[in-house]
C-alpha cells in the first residue's frame, strides 16, 4: 500500500493536489501557468462598464474530489467543465477553506466573506454582512437586482445577515424552487418528489417542505410562470439541481439581476454511501454549469458583459484519511476536504490560465466588491488580484 | 468537573468490566486533559461490549500511559492540553454521556477554529502510541475477499481501476461455483486458525452462509431491526424541536433491546450491528452501503483474520422519505450496485492495509459470475494482467498461501 500521504503534511498534500490539478488542466486544455502573465488585465474599468457589468457565482454542496473529477480517472466525468469552460477560464487550482466543512455555514462564509460559525442546521441569518448587502447598499440597486437561488434546508436566510447595523433590508431575494414546487403541487408531490431529496448531509432526516402563497406569489409575479407551466416543466427535470437551474435561467430571462448566486446540492447524495449516485450528480453538475454559461452568452442582458464564478465550497475527505470514509463525507477537515478550485470565466477575465498560489474561498467576496465596484468593508478576505 | 476531581464512585453507572478498567487506572485518568479523556471514556465505557481485540488496545493504551510519569504525560498531551474548551462543557456529565460530550466538543472546535489543532494532536497521539506498543504477529496473513456485481449479467466499464497497480488483474478465471469454493476457503480458515471473532462473512443480501465458525452479518436477516429502527426515526422526525443533530443524539442512546435485536444471544455482535445502522451513513437503506460500512467497522474493530463481503443489488434512489418508509417496491439498481461495490471493495483493501501486518496480507475481488478477478499479495505482481484459467479456489488459495 502506498502509505506516503502519511508522511506528508496537510500543506503538503493541499499543494500536492493543487498541482495534480495544474498539471491535467494544462494536459488536456493547452492552458498556461498564469505567473508568468500577471501583468496585463483584460479588465474593462470604469463606471460605466461596472454599471452594466454582471456576476453569476455556482457554489456546489458537496465538493466533488480530484479523482472523480480534474485527475485522468475523472475525466470523463466533468467533459464540459474541462474541454469547453476551463480552458475560457481562469483556473485557481488551491482554494482552501479554512472554516467549518458543513454546506450551509460554508456557503454562508463564501457569500460574506467571513468564516461564519452558525449552526449548520439552523435556519439562521449569516452574522457578517453578505456580498448581496454590500452590492445593493454601495451601488444604490433593486432587491430585484440580485438573487440567490438555493437548495431549503437553512439556505433561505442567507440573503440576508444579522447584521442590522451595516444595511438592514439590502439582502438578496431567496428562490427556494423545492418550496415553489411544493406550493405549485399543493404538496401533494405524486410524480415530482425525486425533486424535494434534501438535507444529503443527515440522509436519514428527511423533513417536510412546505411552500405557500409566498412562493406562488414568487411564481406568478418574478418568474411570469403559471402553476401548470411550471409543473410541466418539473415532470421533465430529474433532480433538485435541474430544478434550481431552471428557476435560475428564469431569472435571468425575467429580472436580469447582476449578482446571481446560485448553490447547486445534488452531489452531496454521496453522504448516502452510494459511489455511483455521487458519480452521477458529479456528471449532471458538470452538465449544468454549462448550461448556465450557455444561458449566459444567449441572454442579451449578460452575453459579453458577464463573470461566471464556479467553486465548490469545499472537498471531501481523502480515501487515505483513517479517520473518515472517502468520498462519503467531509469530516476529517484533511487537506483534501479543505482543498478545492476555483473557475472565473467570462467579462474581464484572462481566458485560459491557471494560477496555482494558494487563495481562500472567503476571498470571493472583496475581488467581487473589486470588479463590480463595492466595498466589503467586513469581509476578511483579501483580493485575488490575478481576477484584477 | 475537571478530570483531577474524578473518583471512583462516579463510574457507578458502568457497565461492570467497564468500570473495573476505569477503578484500575483511574490515578492516570485524572492526569490526562480535558480535551482528551472524554474521548477515552467513551470506548471504555463499552468495553463490555466491545471485541476482544478492542479490549486488548484498551488495556495496552491505559497500561502504557499508566507507565509514564506524570512529566511523560505532561509531555504526551501537551498538544490536547492547548486545546480551550468551554465552562459549559466542563460542566457537563461527560463521565457518563462521553458520547454527547465529544458530539458538542466537535461542534465547539469547529466553530472556534481549534479542528485542525485537535486533529493534529489525535494524529501524533495515535502515531506515538502504536510506536510504543508494538503489534502482536498474526498467525496467518490477512485475508480480504470482496464479491462484487451480483445479479449484472454484462457491464462495459473497467473494473478494479483503483486497485490494479496494487495487484494482478484476472479476465480469464473459471467463475463455476466461485462462491461455494470461496466460502470453502473461508470455512477452512476458519477452522485451521480458530479465533472469536476471527472470520466475517458479510452479506449485502441475504445470508448465504451458515457456517457457525464465521462471524455472520447480512443486511437481509436484519430487516425486521431496520423496518422497527426506521419507524423510530419516522416518528421522531414528525417530533416538534427535532433536527438532524437531535437525531442523531436519539439514535446514538437505542439499545438492542429498543429494536427487537434481544433475542440474537451475543450481545457484543448485537452492538456492533446496532450501531452499523445507527451511526452509519446510508446503512439503513442501501445495501451497498451497508455492506461496504459493515466491512470497514469490523475490520476496525475486530480485526479479523478473514474477512469476506459479498455486495447485493441495493434499491433504486427515491425521495428519502420513502426509501425510509419502504412504502413502494421497486427494481434493483444493478449497474448502480456494481459501482457501489467496486469502489467498496478499494475501501475494503483500504481499511485491511490499515491494520497490524498489512505488509504480508492478500486481498481477492471477484466480478460474481464472471471471469474477471484482482488478487493482491506477495504472490501477485503489482499492476500486471494475468490470462490464467484458474477457479476461484485455486485462486483463494493462492492468496491466502
Amino acid at each position: 500500500m502506498d502509505r506516503s500521504s502519511n508522511v506528508y503534511t496537510s500543506r503538503d498534500v493541499a499543494f500536492r493536489l493543487s498541482r495534480s490539478r495544474r498539471e491535467f488542466l494544462r494536459e488536456v486544455s493547452s492552458i498556461a501557468l498564469g505567473s508568468a502573465l500577471m501583468s496585463a488585465s483584460p479588465l474593462v474599468r470604469g463606471e460605466a462598464a461596472q454599471k452594466k457589468r454582471k456576476a453569476i457565482v455556482i457554489t456546489f454542496g458537496g465538493g466533488a474530489r480530484d479523482q472523480e473529477t480534474f485527475m485522468p480517472a475523472g475525466q470523463q466525468n466533468i467533459p464540459n467543465l474541462l474541454h469547453d469552460l476551463a480552458p475560457q477560464s481562469s483556473f485557481f487550482t488551491h482554494v482552501a477553506n479554512q472554516g467549518i466543512l458543513g454546506h450551509y455555514v460554508a456557503t454562508a462564509s463564501i457569500a460574506t466573506g467571513v468564516y461564519e460559525t452558525l449552526n449548520n442546521f439552523s435556519a439562521v441569518a449569516p452574522e457578517h454582512p453578505t456580498v448581496f448587502e454590500y452590492f445593493r447598499k454601495d451601488l444604490r440597486r433593486p432587491s430585484s437586482d440580485t438573487w440567490v437561488v438555493a437548495p431549503s434546508n437553512g439556505f433561505n436566510r442567507i440573503g440576508e445577515s444579522e447584521c442590522k447595523s451595516y444595511g438592514q433590508g439590502h439582502g438578496a431575494r431567496v428562490i427556494l424552487p423545492k418550496q415553489i414546487l411544493s406550493a405549485a403541487t399543493s404538496g401533494k408531490v405524486t410524480g415530482y418528489d425525486h425533486l424535494l431529496r434534501d438535507n444529503y448531509e443527515t440522509p436519514l432526516y428527511a423533513p417536510h417542505i412546505e411552500g405557500g402563497e409566498g412562493e406562488l406569489r414568487q411564481l406568478d409575479a418574478v418568474l411570469k410562470l403559471s402553476v401548470d407551466e411550471f409543473r410541466s416543466h418539473a415532470r421533465s427535470v430529474s433532480s433538485p439541481d435541474e430544478l434550481s437551474v431552471y428557476i435560475a435561467k428564469r431569472l435571468m430571462k425575467q429580472e436580469s439581476p447582476s449578482l446571481l448566486w446560485i448553490t447547486m446540492h445534488d452531489i452531496d447524495v454521496a453522504h448516502t454511501g452510494a459511489y455511483s449516485l455521487y458519480i452521477d450528480a458529479i456528471q449532471r453538475t458538470d452538465r449544468l454549469c454549462a448550461e448556465i454559461w450557455n444561458a449566459i452568452q444567449t441572454e442579451p442582458e449578460y452575453a459579453g458583459n458577464t463573470t461566471l464564478f464556479v467553486l465548490p465550497d469545499f472537498g471531501r475527505d481523502s480515501d487515505y484519511d483513517a479517520g473518515g470514509n472517502g468520498f462519503q463525507h467531509h469530516r476529517t477537515g484533511d487537506a483534501a476536504s479543505r482543498t478545492t478550485w476555483m473557475m472565473a470565466l467570462g467579462a474581464g477575465v484572462r481566458q485560459g490560465v491557471v494560477f496555482d498560489n494558494q487563495i481562500q474561498s472567503i476571498d470571493l467576496v472583496p475581488t467581487l466588491g473589486a470588479m463590480m465596484g463595492f466595498s466589503s468593508a467586513q469581509s476578511q478576505g483579501k483580493l485575488i488580484r490575478e481576477l484584477l | 468537573m475537571l478530570p483531577h476531581d474524578l473518583h471512583a464512585e462516579q463510574f457507578a453507572d458502568y457497565p461492570p468490566e467497564a468500570r473495573k478498567v476505569v477503578i484500575a487506572h483511574l490515578n492516570t485518568l485524572k492526569e490526562l486533559p480535558i480535551s482528551f479523556l472524554p474521548g477515552m471514556l467513551k470506548e471504555v465505557i463499552d468495553y463490555d461490549f466491545k471485541f476482544p481485540a478492542e479490549r486488548s488496545a484498551i488495556d495496552k493504551d491505559l497500561i502504557y500511559l499508566s507507565s509514564l510519569s506524570q512529566t511523560q504525560i505532561k509531555d504526551l498531551f501537551q498538544a490536547f492540553a492547548l486545546i480551550t474548551l468551554p465552562p459549559t462543557l466542563e460542566q457537563f456529565d461527560w463521565i457518563n454521556l462521553p458520547s454527547q460530550f465529544i458530539e458538542q466538543q466537535s461542534a465547539y472546535l469547529w466553530s472556534t477554529h481549534q479542528m485542525d489543532a485537535f486533529r493534529k494532536a489525535a494524529t501524533e497521539y495515535g502515531d506515538r502510541l502504536r510506536a510504543e506498543s508494538p503489534a502482536d504477529t498474526l498467525p496467518a496473513r490477512r485475508l480480504g475477499i470482496a464479491i462484487i456485481g451480483q445479479g449484472v449479467s454484462s457491464y462495459d466499464g473497467a473494473l478494479f481501476q483503483n486497485l490494479r497497480q496494487h495487484g494482478t488483474y484476472f479476465a480469464d478465471i473459471k467463475p463455476d461455483n466461485g462462491l461455494q469454493l470461496l466460502l470453502a476457503a473461508v470455512a477452512e480458515r476458519a477452522k485451521s486458525l480458530p479465533k472469536q471473532y476471527g472470520h466475517w462473512y458479510i452479506d449485502g443480501g441475504r445470508n448465504a452462509c451458515q457456517i457457525p465458525t464465521l462471524t455472520c452479518v447480512s443486511y437481509g436477516a436484519l430487516a425486521p431491526v431496520r423496518a422497527a429502527l426506521l419507524k423510530k426515526i419516522q416518528t421522531q422526525i414528525q417530533r416538534p424541536g427535532m433536527g438532524p443533530e437531535e437525531l442523531r443524539t436519539y439514535l446514538a442512546r437505542l439499545t438492542p433491546t429498543d429494536v427487537g435485536m434481544d433475542k440474537a444471544g451475543d450481545p457484543v455482535l448485537d452492538r456492533f450491528l446496532l450501531k452499523l445502522l445507527t451511526e452509519g451513513s446510508g446503512t439503513q437503506i442501501f445495501s451497498t452501503t451497508f455492506a461496504q460500512w459493515a466491512t470497514r467497522e469490523a475490520l476496525r474493530r475486530a480485526h479479523p483474520l478473514t474477512l469476506l463481503v459479498r455486495f447485493a443489488p441495493r434499491q433504486q434512489h427515491r425521495p428519502m422519505n420513502e426509501m425510509l418508509s419502504n412504502s413502494q417496491d421497486n427494481e434493483p439498481d444493478l449497474r448502480g450496485s456494481l459501482i457501489d461495490a467496486d469502489m467498496g471493495a478499494y475501501y475494503h483493501w483500504i481499511n485491511q492495509q490499515r491494520l497490524p501486518g498489512f505488509e504480508r496480507s492478500s486481498f481477492l475481488v471477484w466480478f460474481e459470475g464472471h471471469s474477471q478477478a484482482l488478487a493482491i499479495g506477495s504472490s501477485f505482481p503489482r499492476g500486471s494482467d494475468s490470462s490464467s484459467g484458474l477457479d476461484l479456489g485455486e485462486l483463494v488459495s493462492l492468496a491466502a498461501s
